[in-house]
């Protein structure tokens, strides 16, 4: 009793108390703890809304769409190409986004290419944590020669330009002549392709941080339990320790999905990405830079749409980290410095032991702010 | 300790011969090097394409050419033999002086930029883990998440119509309109209000303190055409200089100690004086110049610190020296106003001083401070968009760090011996907060000569993202591999310094010997 009202009186001082974790299973916390996220909500919602939007508008895969244009449809310009969408009163208009200046649709082809960054998001997304998972999981877990050898090659892939690479690969996918099947999947799929190539180096991050992981967990006592009652290895990884992972998992694979839009869009604007007459956010941007004194809005609405989808994503992943932490207690200056001082009734664990943690907190940092070529 | 650096440093020359092999056949295999030739029609085209593959020795197969590389390579690890050779590029120069070039625009691009986003983004961090929950963290958190989801192409093209094309039109009538001046006016003032915290009493005082001092500043502006001829003056540097000892008293010894305080003072008083008499010697100034009297500065403000002494010496002297330091920044920085007229006008710059493009104004002439600022002008929008967007990636990450100090318990104990609360966030918690920020750091120097590629690209600047481009663009690989080499020893060396410094700064962490 003595030691309840001791935690009572210590959670009053600037730690909300910790009321949600009886009797609710892990999904359950997680969940309410993203839906009370309300960054993440919103950001959910402009994802949904721009997911819907982008898919539905010009089509996809061969479906129609409901919008009149396509992303290569040429109309005469209307309005001298100005965007005819007005918020009062309010109107779409025949062009709402305005026309570029052979008068195809903007708004077709910003739809256009929102869903080939949401396309290469998911692709990298999916393809990273898979051979991320992977890679970190066997080199975590077995460690000795397995680990010495996946190691060093995330080391080599990491240290080789990603620019580099897609210059090599739409050098590939250009050489239309020569009937190799990779010429020809990728000048079909041309955006798929990117997803697929950057989700092939793009997994090193992750790796890294899910062997961290699994160095960790695997000297846990549940491991210990689950091997002596027989488990194999494989069963102890996907059963025992890679649900432990999966918040780290879930949140860096979002991270990394975020700044996928971001190199997807960086390369097509270098032009080792997607390639005309396809489009994509990046391209028509860089098709457009010069453009800018006298058609603003072919610059504004591709970027904008960058940004919304790219801001939405981060924010989910910081709702999405912030759910899967444990450690992650409301701890409030003011109101402890009002009560005198912050107390934590569960100690924060020493983030750093050992040496790994060494490696662990690097790749946290590559994986928040590396990614990106700037 | 020595055999961990040791096994690092074996592994590190292991994993760059793997990776520069795969490079070099990446980029050997990244095109046909011949193509542009295969396209023109100009009469002599048999004879370029054979000075061409000569020159890339392309009869030989690309693994072959990599161990002649290598061969030349190698002897760059002999120190001051001379005798490094990294190939020359199509234009036939020697990758190893084009390197040096490149390396030179690259690093006057990125190093400033890096230092004023580290700064910025740990005061920013240290902020808002302080006022956790507050307007001003949620503002800071949104614009973090705001930036780093900025494509920097779309922020440079941004800068460079708003920032370059319309400031350059705004200076040449430098008048601001007085609605615009009071529109500004409210919009700081607003900031400072949700900076300044605590009761809305306070918050609206600061907020008005500002909005009245920031207007009346820029109508001031407005009509002395001060834009024109700008200046600070000794008054406003006095001014400043009171201002900035009160404030690096605070930061670093606490009002209190009226020691510190005093030795602050006396430091702004002597940079007075300084300002006076250092004026013929300025118009004669070099860059060596500047960086000695820089230096003598910082040592006038330790030796003032250490006369006046007081129970703590130490602290005195750090902020007298801190203080005298940014006092001849603000002399430096009157004396760049005072050459802006004479850059303005110009015939190279022609009254458009913001520049969009490029690293410098060709052929420009004039002093030291013409010069100077002319690199300035060309350096402000690369910088501010490198800003921007790496911003946000320190400002969150010491926000994190800094939360989870303030949860320790060393800190608790801190509160309950009575320190006071500047001690307890100086001294306690914002130290140990460097640690983990310190590893992000290293590692973002290490990255620092090959990270901006883009923003190389969109200014114009020719450094080391407009080689590698180059190269890549050409197929030849030599200028590619000169890049490479350089990034990636760079990083490597880095995250090993990286690794090391924190198993240095906290005792906690031991390397794997």
């Amino acid at each position: 009793m003595a030691e309840q009202a001791g935690l009572q009186h210590q959670a009053a001082a600037g730690i909300e108390p910790v009321i949600e974790a009886k009797g609710l299973s892990q999904g359950q916390i997680v969940r309410k703890r993203f839906l009370g996220h309300s960054g993440a909500i919103v950001g959910l919602a402009v994802f949904a809304v721009i997911f819907v939007m982008a898919f539905t508008s010009v089509g996809y895969a061969g479906i129609p769409g409901w919008w009149k244009f396509g992303h290569e449809t040429v109309t005469p310009l209307v309005n001298d190409g100005a965007p005819t969408s007005s918020v009062w009163p309010l109107a779409w208009g025949e062009h709402p986004f305005g026309q570029d200046r052979i008068g195809r649709d903007l708004f077709a082809m910003t739809m256009r290419g929102a869903q080939q960054s949401i396309t290469i998001m998911v692709v990298i997304g999916l393809i990273a944590g898979l051979i991320g998972v992977v890679v970190g999981a066997l080199s975590g877990y077995f460690r000795g020669w397995v680990e010495a050898i996946l190691m060093r090659l995330t080391d080599v892939i990491i240290i080789v330009p990603a620019l580099l690479l897609a210059a090599v690969m739409a050098q590939m996918a250009n050489r239309r002549d020569e009937a190799g099947w990779f010429a020809s999947f990728a000048s079909t799929n041309g955006v798929l392709a990117i997803g697929i190539f950057l989700g092939l180096i793009s997994w090193v991050g992750l790796a890294r941080l899910m062997r961290g992981e699994f160095l960790s967990l695997r000297e846990r006592e549940f491991v210990d339990a689950a091997r002596i009652s027989g488990a194999s290895n494989a069963r102890i990884i996907f059963k025992h320790i890679l649900p432990n992972a999966v918040g780290v998992l879930i949140v860096n694979v979002t991270l990394t999905m975020s700044a996928a839009i971001l190199t997807e869009t960086a390369l097509s604007f270098l032009g080792v990405g997607v390639k005309s007459p396809d489009t994509s956010l990046g391209l028509l941007i860089s098709q457009n830079q010069d453009a800018f004194s006298t058609r603003p809005w072919l610059f504004w609405y591709p970027g904008l749409f960058i940004v919304l989808i790219c801001l939405s994503i981060n924010f989910i992943g910081d709702g999405l980290r912030d759910a899967f932490d444990p450690r992650q207690k409301k701890f409030n200056a003011r109101k402890a410095k009002g009560t005198g001082g912050p107390i934590a009734p569960e100690k924060t664990p020493v983030a750093a032991m050992e040496g790994t943690a060494v490696n662990e907190s690097a790749a946290d940092g590559t994986a928040a702010g590396g990614t990106r070529g700037a | 300790m020595l055999t961990y650096i040791v096994r690092r440093l074996v592994t590190a020359a292991l994993i760059l011969l793997g990776a520069s092999f795969l490079v070099y056949l990446l980029t050997a295999a990244s095109g046909d090097p011949l193509a542009e030739f295969r396209a023109s029609n100009a009469p002599n085209r048999d004879q370029l394409m054979a000075a061409r593959s000569n020159l890339l020795d392309l009869d030989t197969p690309a693994p072959i050419r990599y161990f002649k590389w290598l061969a030349g390579a190698s002897q760059c690890l002999i120190p001051f033999a001379g005798t490094c050779d990294l190939g020359r590029n199509t234009a036939n120069q020697p990758i190893t002086a084009a390197l040096g070039h490149a390396l030179i625009q690259t690093l006057t691009l990125v190093t400033a930029a890096t230092v004023l986003a580290i700064l910025v983004g740990i005061t920013l961090g240290i902020i808002t883990a302080l006022r956790q929950y507050s307007t001003l963290d949620y503002g800071v958190t949104f614009m973090a998440f705001l930036f780093f989801s900025l494509p920097i192409f779309w922020v440079a093209v941004l800068l460079k119509e708003f920032g370059a094309i319309g400031f350059n039109n705004f200076l040449r009538n430098p008048e601001i309109p007085l609605p615009a001046a009071i529109g500004i006016g409210a919009a700081l003032g607003l900031v400072a209000a949700i900076i300044a915290g605590g009761d809305p009493k306070r918050r609206a005082l600061i907020g008005g303190v500002v909005f009245a001092v920031v207007t009346a500043v820029l109508i001031y502006f407005s009509v002395t055409l001060w834009f024109k001829t700008p200046g600070l003056g000794p008054v406003v540097i006095g001014i400043a200089g009171v201002g900035l000892a009160y404030a690096v008293t605070l930061l670093t010894a606490g009002l209190k100690n009226r020691k510190a305080l005093q030795s602050a003072l006396i430091a702004v008083g002597v940079g007075l004086v300084a300002y006076f008499a250092i004026q013929p010697l300025l118009n004669q100034a070099t860059f060596l110049m500047i960086v000695l009297l820089a230096i003598a500065t910082v040592l006038v403000g330790v030796a003032i610190g250490y006369l006046v002494g007081g129970y703590d010496r130490g602290q005195s002297m750090r902020s007298a020296a801190i203080t005298s330091f940014l006092v001849g920044f603000l002399i430096v920085l009157d004396r760049f106003m005072q050459a802006w007229p004479t850059y303005f006008d110009n015939s190279r710059v022609r009254g458009r001083p913001i520049a969009t493009i490029g690293a410098s104004t060709p052929n420009i002439e004039g002093d030291f401070w013409v010069v100077s600022l002319d690199s300035f002008t060309h350096l402000i929008l690369p910088t501010s968009a490198l800003v921007l967007i790496s911003l946000a990636g320190y400002t969150r990450f010491t926000r994190a760090s800094m939360l989870e100090i303030m949860n320790m318990d060393y800190i608790r104990t801190a509160r309950a011996k009575g320190l006071s609360e500047r001690t307890v966030v100086m001294r306690h918690a914002f130290r140990n907060a460097l640690i983990p920020i310190a590893t992000i750091v290293a590692f973002d120097i290490g990255g620092l000569i090959g990270g901006a590629v883009i923003t190389e690209t969109v200014f114009s600047v020719r450094g080391m993202g407009f080689l590698f481009l180059d190269g890549i663009q050409h197929v030849d690989p030599n200028p590619v591999m000169g890049v490479f080499i350089c990034v990636a020893i760079t990083a490597m060396v880095f995250n090993l310094i990286a690794d090391l410094a924190y198993s240095a700064l906290d005792p906690r962490v031991r390397v794997k010997a």
